[in-house]
C-alpha cells in the first residue's frame, strides 16, 4: 500500500482555508509521511495538463476550497472529480459560498460598475472596463469570464464529503485528514471534522430563559460574560450553527456569526435562524414587536452572512 | 510578435499570469501583468451593518485577515466618530505586532528565503523550504513553525481565533487581556526577539557574503516614490500615523492624514486586468514608468524604510543602518532589497511586541467605549505587511452601509511590479534565449513585493509551478519549456 | 392572461375553517389559491415561505386565528414576528413584499377569506409573474 495521493485546489478563495492546513501544525510532518501531494497549485507544480493526464480516479483525496465564481473553477472541479476518488468540499465557500456569496445579492453589472468608474479615488474618465479579449500594442491579451452568481462546489458536481468552517479549525482539519486517511470512511455526503449538534451546545455561556425584549448592534453594548449573548439581545448565530469550532468567537466576546454553516438536517441556515429569533421575541402587542424587529437592519447579512449562495433563494432576482 | 505566457502566478488569491511578447530580434517588447480575480467586496458591502464590515472584510486575504480587520475598525472609529481607549490602543497594537511577527516570517522563511539562501541559480527542487532546511538544519524549520503558531496563538487569545479573528469595535476591543494572559504574551515576546535576531543574522550573513551584487543589479534596480506610515518621530509604525510619501531622491514629496487620501490617489484602469493601478494624483498617471515625473508608487516593506527617518526599537534601528550602509545610502531603489527590509520589520515588531507586552496598561479593564454619535462617514489605515491599507465606509444614520472604497495593500504595487516584471524580463530574456534560469529570476522580480495571498503552504517540495510556451511569428507553438 | 398562483398556509382551527365555510356558503372566490392546511401558523417554517416562492409561487397567504384566539395560545405571535422578518428578507433577495401576506382570519369570517383572496389575486396579478427559476447557473 503506497502513500495516499492529495491534491488541493483554491477556487475563488482567500487562502485562509489553506492556511488552516498549516494550522495543524507539526501534524504537518505526519502528512508528508502517508501522503504525496500531486497538485497543490498555492504550493507546488501546478498545471492544469498535468491533472488532466492522470488516470482517473488517481487521486485519492482532493481538497477544493473556494467557491466556483468563474469558468476556470468550474472546469477544475469537474476535472478534479473526474481524477479524485474522494473530492471534498474545504471550507465555507466551498460548502455553502461563505462572504463571495454575498455578491448574489447584487447584479454583475453593478460590481463591475461600481469598481471600475464609480469609487470615488478612480481616475477611468473613457469608462475603460476589463474586456475578454484585448488589443494591445504588441498583440492580443485574454482574461477569464465570471459567472454571474457565486455557487458551490456540490452545485457545481458531485461531492463526497464536506468539511464547514471558515476556515475550519485545525483541529478538525487534523481530525478529518485522520478520518480519510484511516480507510473506514463515514457515508458519502457527509460532513466531517465538525460536531452534530449546534453550536450552543458547546458554548459555554450560561442558558436562563430565551425572551427578549430588545435586541441591540454589538457596538452599542457591553456584554456580560458570563450570559448567553441571544438572551442579552445580542445577534448570535448560535442556534442555527453547526457546533465543532468551539465558540471561538464566543469565547473573545463577540456572537457567532455562523461561518460553519447550518446544523445537521437544516436545509436553510438563514431561514432558521429568523424563526428562532422571532421565537424569542416575548412581545404580545404588535406595535412593539414591530418596533423590536426593525432593529434587525439588515436580515440577509445577519441570517445568511455565510450561507446566500446556498440557501433556498440562492441569489438576489436580477 | 511571438508572446510567452507564464501562467499561472500562484503568489496571488486566484490565479495572476504574465505575457511578454518578443519582437523580430528575439528580444523583450513588453511585458504585462494580468489579475483576473474580482470579488466585489467594494460592492458587496452595500447593505450590511457597518460594524460587521472587519469580519467582512478580513475574507478578503486568509494571510492577513488581521490587517483588513484592523483598518476595518479603525474605519468604525471614525464612522462612529469615537477613539478607543488607551488600553483597547494597546491591545491592537498587541495583536497587530504579533501578527507582523507571523506573516513576514512566513514569507521570508517558506516562500523568500531559499532564493538566497539556497541561491537564485539552484536547482528548482532545492529552492524552497526544504532546500533551506536542508542548507541551515531541521531545527530551523521546526523553529519556524514554532514561532509562527506561537504569534498565532496570541492572536487567538485576543481575536478568538488563529483566522479570521475577531475583536473590533468602535471605541475598542470586544474583551480586555488578563494578567495571566498578559504573562504569557510577554513570554512569547522575548522569544520572538530572539527568533527575530536569529532570522536577522541568518539573512545578512548569507546575503552579505554573497548577493549584495545581485541586490544591487539593474535588472532589479526601480525608482519610484516610496509611501509609508510614520510616527509623528517619522519612524515606521504599522498601526498608525501619517502617511509619509518620498520621491525617488529621499525628499519628502507629501506626508499627509489617512483620511486625506483621495486628495493624492487615483486609481488608473486597463482592460487587460481587473486589478486597478494606483499612483500619485499630484504627478499624475504617465504610463509603465518609474522616476520622478511618474505617478508610480511602491508601497512595501522598501517603501516603508525608505519613507521613514528611522525604525522605532533599538535593534531594528541598528539593522536599519547597516542596511542603509551595505546598499549605498537612501532611497534604496532596488527591489530585492525589499526582503531585507522584510526582515528587518520582523525584529521591529518582535521588540514592539515585546514592549507593549510589558506596558502595564495593557491589562486595563477598559477596552471598550460606546458610542454617542450617529454613523456616518469615515477613512481607516493601516500598514499591511504588503503595502498601505485604506478602507472608507459612508453610511446612512441607522449604521448600514451606503458605500465602500478599499486600497489594498497589494493593488498599491500593481503598477511598479509590472514594470519590474517586464524590466527583468528584458533584461533576462534576449535574442530568443529563454531557459529555466529565466523563470525563477523573472519569478523573483515578482516574489520580492510579496503580493496579497501569498501562499504561507510551501512545506513541501514546492516549485512556483512555470510552463513558457513559445510561438512562431504565425502562432504555431515551437516549444514548451515547464518546470517540475 | 397572467394567471397568478398563490399559495395559502391556513391555520386549521381559524382560517381553514373560514374557507370551507366561504365553500359551503357558495361564496365565490378566485381559484388562483392553492391552500395548505397546517395547525396553527406557528408550524410555518419560514423554509416553507421560501420554498414556495423558489418553485413558482407568485403570492403567498399566511392565514390565522386572531390575535388572543390561537388555539395553542400563542402560536400565532410567533408567526406573525417570522412574517414581519421574512416581509424585509424578501424584498433583500428582490422579492416584493406584497407577494407575502398575512391575515388574521376566524372560522366564521367565510366572506373575509374570499375577500383576501379576490384581492390578493388582483394585486399580484398587477405585479406579475415572479418567476423565480431559483437554481439556475449564469
Amino acid at each position: 500500500m503506497g502513500k495516499l495521493k492529495l491534491a488541493f485546489y483554491w477556487a475563488a478563495s482567500c487562502g485562509g482555508c489553506e492556511i488552516s492546513v498549516l494550522e495543524i501544525g507539526e501534524h504537518i510532518l505526519e502528512v508528508a509521511e502517508i501522503a504525496d501531494i500531486v497538485f497543490w497549485p498555492a504550493a507546488m507544480d501546478f498545471k492544469y495538463s498535468d491533472v488532466e493526464k492522470m488516470p482517473d480516479r488517481s487521486i485519492d483525496v482532493c481538497f477544493y476550497n473556494g467557491a466556483v465564481r468563474m469558468l476556470e473553477n468550474e472546469h477544475m472541479a469537474k476535472l478534479l472529480r473526474a481524477k479524485s476518488k474522494i473530492l471534498v468540499a474545504f471550507g465555507s465557500c466551498a460548502c455553502e459560498g461563505c462572504i463571495p456569496g454575498l455578491a448574489n445579492l447584487k447584479r454583475r453589472e453593478d460590481i463591475l460598475n461600481r469598481v471600475y468608474k464609480e469609487t470615488p479615488s478612480t481616475d477611468n474618465p473613457d469608462g475603460v472596463m476589463p474586456l475578454l479579449k484585448v488589443k494591445v500594442l504588441e498583440g492580443e491579451l485574454e482574461l477569464p469570464e465570471f459567472y454571474n452568481q457565486v455557487n458551490t462546489l456540490a452545485q457545481t458536481v458531485d461531492v463526497d464529503y464536506f468539511i464547514p468552517g471558515c476556515p475550519p479549525v485545525g483541529e478538525q482539519v487534523w481530525k478529518a485528514i485522520q478520518t480519510l486517511a484511516s480507510g473506514k470512511l463515514p457515508p458519502k455526503g457527509s460532513f466531517i471534522g465538525c460536531g452534530e449538534k449546534a453550536l450552543c451546545d458547546e458554548c459555554e455561556l450560561k442558558r436562563a430563559e430565551k425572551k427578549i425584549k430588545k435586541i441591540y448592534r454589538n457596538y452599542e453594548v457591553i456584554p456580560d460574560r458570563e450570559q448567553c449573548l441571544l438572551e442579552q439581545g445580542l445577534l448570535c448565530m448560535g442556534p442555527a450553527t453547526r457546533s465543532g469550532c468551539g465558540a471561538q468567537c464566543v469565547k473573545a466576546n463577540m456572537p457567532c456569526r455562523g461561518c460553519y454553516g447550518p446544523p445537521p438536517n437544516v436545509d436553510d441556515q438563514g431561514a432558521k435562524m429568523l424563526s428562532a429569533l422571532s421565537s424569542i421575541v416575548d412581545v404580545k402587542d404588535e406595535g412593539e414587536a414591530k418596533k423590536i424587529l426593525a432593529d434587525v437592519v439588515d436580515p440577509v447579512g445577519t441570517f445568511y452572512m455565510f450561507g446566500v449562495a446556498n440557501s433556498l433563494l440562492r441569489r438576489a432576482k436580477k | 510578435m511571438r508572446k510567452v505566457t507564464i501562467n499561472p502566478i500562484t503568489r496571488l488569491e486566484g490565479h495572476g499570469k504574465i505575457e511578454i511578447f518578443l519582437d523580430d530580434e528575439g528580444n523583450v517588447a513588453n511585458a504585462y501583468l494580468q489579475i483576473p480575480e474580482l470579488r466585489g467586496f467594494e460592492k458587496f458591502c452595500e447593505g450590511r451593518r457597518v460594524e460587521e464590515m472587519p469580519d467582512i472584510t478580513c475574507r478578503i486575504c486568509g494571510v492577513c485577515p488581521e490587517a483588513h480587520h484592523m483598518a476595518s475598525t479603525k474605519t468604525l472609529d471614525a464612522v462612529f466618530h469615537i477613539e478607543p481607549t488607551e488600553a483597547a490602543k494597546k491591545i491592537r497594537e498587541l495583536l497587530y505586532s504579533a501578527f507582523y511577527v507571523a506573516d513576514h516570517t512566513t514569507h521570508f522563511y517558506i516562500l523568500a528565503g531559499a532564493d538566497f539562501i539556497v541561491g537564485p541559480e539552484a536547482p528548482p527542487d532545492e529552492r524552497n523550504i526544504l532546500g533551506l532546511i536542508a542548507k541551515v538544519g531541521k531545527e530551523v524549520g521546526l523553529s519556524v513553525v514554532k514561532h509562527r503558531l506561537m504569534a498565532h496563538k496570541i492572536i487567538q487569545m485576543i481575536g478568538g481565533r488563529q483566522v479570521h479573528p475577531t475583536f473590533g469595535l468602535p471605541g475598542g476591543v470586544s474583551k480586555p487581556l488578563s494578567e495571566v494572559e498578559r504573562e504569557e504574551i510577554e513570554k512569547i515576546a522575548k522569544e520572538e526577539v530572539e527568533f527575530a535576531k536569529f532570522t536577522l543574522k541568518l539573512f545578512e550573513d548569507i546575503v552579505l557574503k554573497n548577493y549584495v551584487d545581485l541586490i544591487l543589479s539593474d535588472a532589479y534596480t526601480l525608482q519610484t516614490y516610496y509611501m509609508g506610515t510614520v510616527d509623528k518621530n517619522n519612524h515606521v509604525n504599522f498601526y498608525e500615523g501619517k502617511i509619509r510619501v518620498v520621491g525617488p531622491d529621499g525628499n519628502e514629496f507629501v506626508k499627509y492624514d489617512p483620511k486625506d487620501y483621495l486628495d493624492h490617489i487615483a486609481e488608473h484602469v486597463e482592460p487587460w486586468s481587473y486589478l486597478k493601478f494606483p499612483y500619485l494624483k499630484k504627478v499624475g498617471w504617465k504610463g509603465f514608468v518609474g522616476g520622478k515625473e511618474s505617478g508610480v508608487y511602491q508601497a512595501t516593506p522598501l517603501a516603508r524604510l525608505n519613507a521613514a527617518e528611522g525604525m522605532a526599537t533599538p535593534l531594528a534601528q541598528e539593522a536599519y543602518e547597516k542596511m542603509y550602509e551595505t546598499l549605498g545610502g537612501k532611497p534604496v531603489h532596488n527591489t530585492l532589497a525589499t526582503h531585507w527590509a522584510r526582515v528587518i520589520e520582523i525584529m521591529y515588531a518582535a521588540e514592539r511586541l515585546l514592549e507593549l507586552s510589558q506596558d502595564p496598561g495593557v491589562t486595563d479593564s477598559n477596552v471598550r467605549q460606546i458610542p454617542a454619535d450617529k454613523p456616518t462617514e469615515g477613512v481607516g489605515e493601516v500598514e499591511a505587511p504588503r503595502g498601505t491599507l485604506t478602507h472608507h465606509y459612508k453610511t446612512d444614520e441607522k449604521g448600514i452601509v451606503e458605500k465602500v472604497n478599499l486600497i489594498v495593500g497589494t493593488t498599491n504595487n500593481n503598477a511598479p511590479i509590472s514594470i519590474s516584471i517586464k524590466q527583468a524580463a528584458q533584461g533576462l530574456i534576449k535574442k530568443d534565449k529563454v531557459s529555466e534560469g529565466l523563470l525563477n529570476r523573472v519569478e523573483m522580480a515578482f516574489r520580492a513585493y510579496d503580493p496579497c495571498m501569498a501562499c504561507a503552504t510551501h512545506t513541501l517540495p514546492g516549485k512556483m509551478p512555470l510552463e513558457v510556451r513559445i510561438y512562431s511569428r504565425q502562432m504555431k507553438l515551437i516549444k514548451t519549456i515547464t518546470r517540475i | 392572461m397572467f394567471e397568478p398562483r398563490i399559495v395559502g398556509f391556513t391555520c386549521n382551527w381559524c382560517t381553514y375553517a373560514g374557507a370551507d365555510l366561504a365553500g359551503t356558503s357558495r361564496i365565490q372566490y378566485p381559484p388562483n389559491i392553492r391552500i395548505i392546511r397546517v395547525m396553527c401558523t406557528g408550524r410555518i417554517n419560514p423554509e416553507f415561505i421560501l420554498k414556495a416562492f423558489k418553485r413558482g409561487a407568485d403570492g403567498i397567504l399566511i392565514g390565522g386565528c386572531h390575535i388572543g384566539d390561537c388555539h395553542y395560545l400563542e402560536g400565532n405571535y410567533k408567526a406573525r414576528n417570522r412574517y414581519m422578518l421574512l416581509k424585509k428578507l424578501i424584498e433583500q433577495f428582490g422579492i416584493e413584499p406584497e407577494r407575502l401576506r398575512f391575515e388574521f382570519i376566524s372560522a366564521s369570517e367565510g366572506n373575509k377569506f374570499a375577500n383576501v383572496v379576490k384581492e390578493m389575486t388582483e394585486e399580484i396579478r398587477k405585479l406579475g409573474p415572479l418567476n423565480w427559476g431559483g437554481g439556475k447557473k449564469e
